[in-house]
């Protein structure tokens, strides 16, 4: 089942960054990395999107959008949380308007640490995130978790 | 017994030579960019991967108006193939854009009814020259029917190098080149996110792109018309230099940025005019 992890689509949010995460993904996009030889596209729309790449730990004001955006994207699909803020809250973590890492919010499957997170790092997380799609596509035909879109739930 | 080969060819073909132009496309946008790019069968591992997607319908009617819309543009490239009124043909694939604008309208996204009205500003910038290319091909070949002017002693294209020109200025649109690419883009990041394809996932999507591969093949069917003629030798010479069509297109995708509505509108009616409608203008004067 290689259906989804052959084109893997992005959509990347900022949930609260200092957009030092924000540049690094982007960067994963120009001549020097080039994510798209692996077949990602970097769309900005959450019905097309496969994996979620979010930066920034979760405030009061993004909590409702980020859950939004995931709940809006088809299944199969994956989160991948970039840079320390979107794992735990980073330095951010004790403010009185963060609720903490992405994971507060939704469920995230790979977490990819730095501050900022390095290109070479973000690549290898989204590559991790292509094997836990190629699982969660096989799941799902075999009807294993629900296929109406649901995670297993944590 | 030839043309019915031609139509058949041309439906179980195209999808799979325009998803093959699309994989050309992108790696040779991504040269471009100094970049690597994907790899040549990307397209239709695109198409796998959005057929296996949860269908995630925003309504009932998007998916029947985007097949309404590959099936109008199959039935435009069946009769441009069938060697049938090429009028008739441009018309048909008309009609099948709009019902790509009423899938688009027919959704709650402000982004996708914005794409809808620009994909309407579109058309009325690339209509009038596709028009003239139907006339041009009457004059010079003295008939609207594909099939005589295939078998014209002589291209069309030494009769109407001008509307071959024009074609090659509006087609960016109908390909959602830049810089014409107002309605949706291939590129990410657009103002309003996706355009007219915001709200289509899954098998939707799949199906409309399924439908521009169809016709990505019509309209170089017809470039392809302006340079064949009776002469068997005109038909890989046809396939060349629609290739390097393709190929300018590409390029100018890369080097230019997208234009205001009012721009595109202006820009493709005024060289429509200036490069049709001269052209035409000489035709009658000639014939």
């Amino acid at each position: 089942m290689k259906n989804v992890s052959k084109s893997p689509w992005l959509l990347h949010y900022d949930a609260s960054s200092c957009n030092g995460c924000d540049i690094e993904v982007l960067d994963c996009l120009t001549p020097k990395y080039d994510l798209e030889r692996f077949g990602v596209i970097n769309t900005g729309d959450p019905f097309q999107a496969d994996i979620l790449l979010i930066t920034g730990g979760v405030n009061s004001q993004t909590a409702s959008v980020v859950k939004q955006l995931y709940s809006q994207m088809p299944a199969p699909k994956v989160v991948v949380a970039v840079g320390i803020c979107a794992c735990t809250g980073g330095v951010f973590k004790e403010c009185y308007n963060i609720l903490g890492g992405i994971d507060t919010v939704i469920p995230v499957d790979v977490y990819v640490p730095g501050c900022a997170a390095r290109p070479e790092a973000i690549i290898d997380g989204v590559v991790r995130a292509l094997n836990i799609l190629d699982k969660k596509t096989a799941e799902l035909y075999a009807g294993k978790s629900g296929a109406q879109g649901g995670h297993d739930g944590r | 017994m030839n043309r019915a080969v031609l139509v058949i060819a041309y439906l179980v073909l195209a999808p799979a030579i325009g998803g093959l132009m699309d994989g050309f496309d992108r790696i040779v946008s991504a040269r471009m960019q100094r970049r690597r790019g994907p790899c040549l069968m990307q397209p239709f591992y695109d198409l796998r991967k959005l057929f296996s997607k949860q269908m995630l319908a925003v309504n009932n009617v998007q998916l029947l108006l985007n097949l309404s819309y590959l099936a109008f543009i199959v039935v435009a490239g069946a009769m441009l193939f069938g060697g049938m009124d090429i009028l008739m043909c441009l018309f048909i694939l008309s009609t099948a854009d709009i019902f790509l604008v009423m899938a688009a309208s027919s959704d709650s996204s402000p982004f996708a009814n914005m794409g809808a009205s620009r994909e309407m500003v579109q058309m009325m910038a690339y209509e009038p020259l596709t028009l003239l290319v139907a006339v041009g091909f009457y004059l010079a070949a003295g008939s609207f029917h594909v099939a005589d002017i295939v078998q014209a002693p002589v291209s069309a294209v030494v009769f109407m190098p001008g509307m071959l020109v024009g074609l090659m200025f509006t087609a960016a649109i109908k390909m959602r080149k830049s810089p014409f690419d107002l309605s949706t883009s291939h590129h990410a990041h657009q103002e309003m996110v996706k355009g007219i394809t915001t709200e289509m996932s899954g098998a939707t999507l799949a199906i409309m792109n399924i439908a521009e591969y169809y016709e990505l093949v019509l309209i170089f069917g017809i470039f392809a018309l302006f340079f064949v003629n009776s002469s068997w030798y005109s038909w890989p010479a046809a396939i060349l230099l629609c290739l390097g069509i393709y190929f300018l297109e590409i390029l100018w995708d890369n080097v230019s940025a997208r234009l205001k509505w009012s721009q595109v509108l202006s820009s493709c009616w005024i060289v429509s005019l200036l490069t049709g409608g001269l052209n035409l203008l000489i035709l009658m004067l000639i014939q």
